[in-house]
């Protein structure tokens, strides 16, 4: 959609044609505001960061973003149409797909069965379908598998742990299966939180070289939460810091980086 | 243990090797086969053909119930509701109970005028499919946002409604004179099953209500195969595993729920309107909490969204409650000096086999393979637990 885009190295991204404007975001658990008033956009095809010391409101953000809990205030633009009240799954079909902090496989299916599972918004067939299996259903079903197994491969995963279940996987591997899963939505944006938790440098490289695949080669826009600084100041072309929930900083990662809020607030306060 | 099961797997790698790639496909149609000439082999009016046919009804709810406790991993306790609501069916549209109107669909000529609703016994089965599809989406409305244990306790306390509508339904009136049940007095004289060609099933020849019973299972059977290896049925394990990732991939929490508990009560429906026209009644009596807890027995004891375990514990107790109790082991206690029926215990039995499938086979008889891993792994870790601890630490 933005193949006006002029492909400026180093430049911040134009704020132009966002694939996904949050306006004004409040979320409160009770008392306590875990989001307050935060505006955000997500330029398409871009890789957005998402960054903050630990609760601030990230994953709350995220949370808000794909249906799962509604906010409080404001309103959430999604390619045009308002998703604020929208149910998960609804979402999901409109586009937006994601991974989990914690890892949330269905860990007694197989990794092609979850890759199965996320492509759920993407068939049609229903009880009736299931029972008499007509033709096209069948076709359906040998289409998503066969997309499944393509998408574990484009993933990383060895072709050898594709039908092995989700638990017995290694942590990295299923790090790479929540991304097909997710990826099998056919999602115009994905959110990724915190995907490189637990990996060392140099998984952390390949996944942020991943990332720029995707956005490249799929075309997508990525929504990033993560820790690793290294790989929020390598990859995003734009970064958000949240801090108690508000907006505290927001611009290319070289502005952030040096801004004095942001040093003291998640990066530690120096001297 | 592991070298155990290491050696196990390996002798069913070797037995696999020997066995052409059909011989599962073979079995089933053997099996199939077996099971439509057995009554030959039985005769007629055999005690055991009579505890099969109750069994395999028993096995089609267990069946039923799987679909909404071991696949979509929902508990529900009220399962009796639509052993009810299909037994119901079969005395509202196959008796004379609604003596103010007359209706007939295909039924025996005999019954061509008489007083009342007379329906086809296979038009009664699809009402009460329908019937129990509407009453499972009902019961399954209150629960959406329950989990767990929660579910457990709100579906049982509708079995409980169920069970004391249908008991005092004989006062609620329909119009007419008529009343909805008959409480506990029975709606009774239910028409037996008629097809052209063959006529009405009798009670002094069990064949054909065998060859219905079974016939209906395999229906049944085909049915949730199907259903477990499609979309749905994926979707159902994902919301089982877990409901915000399934949710956040797509799957429709409530309709994919609320599917689970349609097609289930479906199942109970059939089963349930097969009892009631070969009890030639139907007693509000019968729905008792005592049956739901039954049925998940059988369930649990064949091992929780298994199949072919819903199936074999189905069967398994139906076998013990309905044959090997009461027909061959009853006056077991005489013959030690004791002045008890067997019968009369039946329920410390069952409780007795629960907890040594609980004990010895905690992923049931015939486990699916996602669970054998869930509940073996989950044991073998809280073996390592305890054999971590320094006082049993020493006797491994």
């Amino acid at each position: 959609m933005s193949i006006t885009e002029a492909p400026t190295v180093g430049a911040p991204v134009p704020a132009a044609a966002p694939i996904l404007a949050a306006e004004s975001i409040t979320k409160k658990f009770g008392g306590l505001t875990a989001v307050d008033n935060v505006s955000f956009d997500i330029p398409a095809r871009s890789i957005v960061s998402l960054i903050g010391p630990n609760g601030a409101g990230k994953t709350t953000f995220f949370n808000m973003l794909t249906g799962l809990i509604r906010p409080t205030q404001g309103r959430i633009m999604f390619d045009g149409r308002n998703i604020t009240r929208t149910r998960p799954d609804v979402i999901t079909s409109r586009g937006v797909a994601r991974t989990f902090q914690n890892i949330r496989l269905f860990g007694a299916m197989t990794a092609v069965e979850n890759v199965m599972v996320g492509q759920h918004s993407r068939m049609k067939s229903g009880v009736f379908g299931a029972v008499i299996r007509p033709p096209w259903v069948v076709k359906e079903e040998h289409h998503a598998a066969d997309r499944a197994r393509e998408l574990l491969a484009y993933v990383g995963l060895m072709k050898a742990d594709f039908d092995r279940l989700a638990t017995q996987l290694p942590y990295g591997d299923q790090r790479r299966v929540e991304i097909a899963r997710a990826l099998a939505s056919e999602p115009k944006l994905l959110l990724l939180d915190e995907p490189t938790a637990g990996m060392n440098p140099q998984e952390s490289a390949a996944l942020a070289d991943f990332m720029r695949r995707l956005r490249d080669d799929l075309k997508l826009t990525i929504l990033l939460i993560e820790h690793d600084m290294k790989v929020v100041m390598g990859v995003s072309e734009r970064v958000t810091v949240l801090n108690y929930g508000s907006k505290l900083a927001e611009g290319a990662p070289a502005d952030v980086r040096v801004n004095p809020a942001v040093i003291e607030a998640y990066l530690g306060k120096e001297g | 243990m592991t070298e155990l099961r290491a050696q196990l797997s390996e002798w069913r790698a070797a037995i696999e090797r020997v066995l052409p790639p059909w011989w599962s496909k073979g079995l089933a149609a053997l099996l199939v086969v077996i099971g439509i000439v057995l009554p030959f082999i039985t005769g007629a009016q055999s005690g055991f053909l009579n505890g099969t046919i109750i069994a395999i009804a028993y096995a089609v709810m267990a069946l039923g119930l799987n679909v909404v406790v071991g696949m979509a991993g929902l508990l529900d306790l009220g399962y009796v509701a639509f052993y009810a609501f299909g037994a119901y069916c079969m005395g509202w549209f196959g008796s004379g109970f609604f003596f103010g109107l007359h209706v007939h669909v295909g039924v025996a000529p005999t019954l061509s005028h008489a007083i009342g609703i007379h329906l086809n016994i296979v038009l009664i089965l699809i009402a009460a499919v329908v019937v129990c599809a509407v009453a499972g989406v009902i019961i399954g409305l209150p629960t959406l946002r329950l989990r767990g244990d929660y579910i457990a306790i709100v579906t049982l306390a509708f079995g409980e409604i169920i069970g004391v509508l249908a008991v005092n339904g004989s006062s609620v009136p329909v119009g007419g004179g008529m009343t909805l049940t008959a409480g506990n007095l029975g709606i009774s004289a239910i028409d037996p099953p008629w097809f052209p060609g063959v006529g009405s099933f009798s009670l002094l020849d069990y064949r054909p209500w065998y060859w219905l019973i079974f016939a209906i299972l395999l229906i049944v059977l085909f049915v949730n195969v199907r259903v477990r290896d499609s979309r749905l049925g994926r979707a159902w394990v994902a919301l089982r595993e877990d409901e915000v990732a399934a949710v956040s991939m797509g799957v429709p929490l409530v309709k994919t729920k609320l599917m689970a508990y349609a097609i289930g009560a479906a199942f109970g429906g059939m089963s349930g309107a097969f009892i009631g026209a070969y009890n030639t009644q139907v007693n509000a009596g019968q729905f008792q909490f005592g049956f739901s807890v039954f049925i998940v027995a059988m369930v649990v004891v064949g091992g929780i969204g298994s199949i072919w375990g819903a199936l074999v514990g189905g069967l398994l107790l139906g076998y013990i409650n309905n044959y090997l109790i009461p027909d061959v082991l009853n006056d077991l206690p005489s013959h030690f000096g004791l002045h008890f029926q067997l019968a009369s215990v039946s329920f410390g039995i069952f409780g007795f086999l629960l907890v040594l499938v609980m004990t010895v086979r905690p992923q049931g008889l015939l486990p699916e393979r996602r669970r054998t891993l869930e509940m073996t792994g989950e044991v073998a870790a809280m073996d390592a637990e305890l054999a971590a601890e320094p006082e049993t630490g020493s006797t491994v």
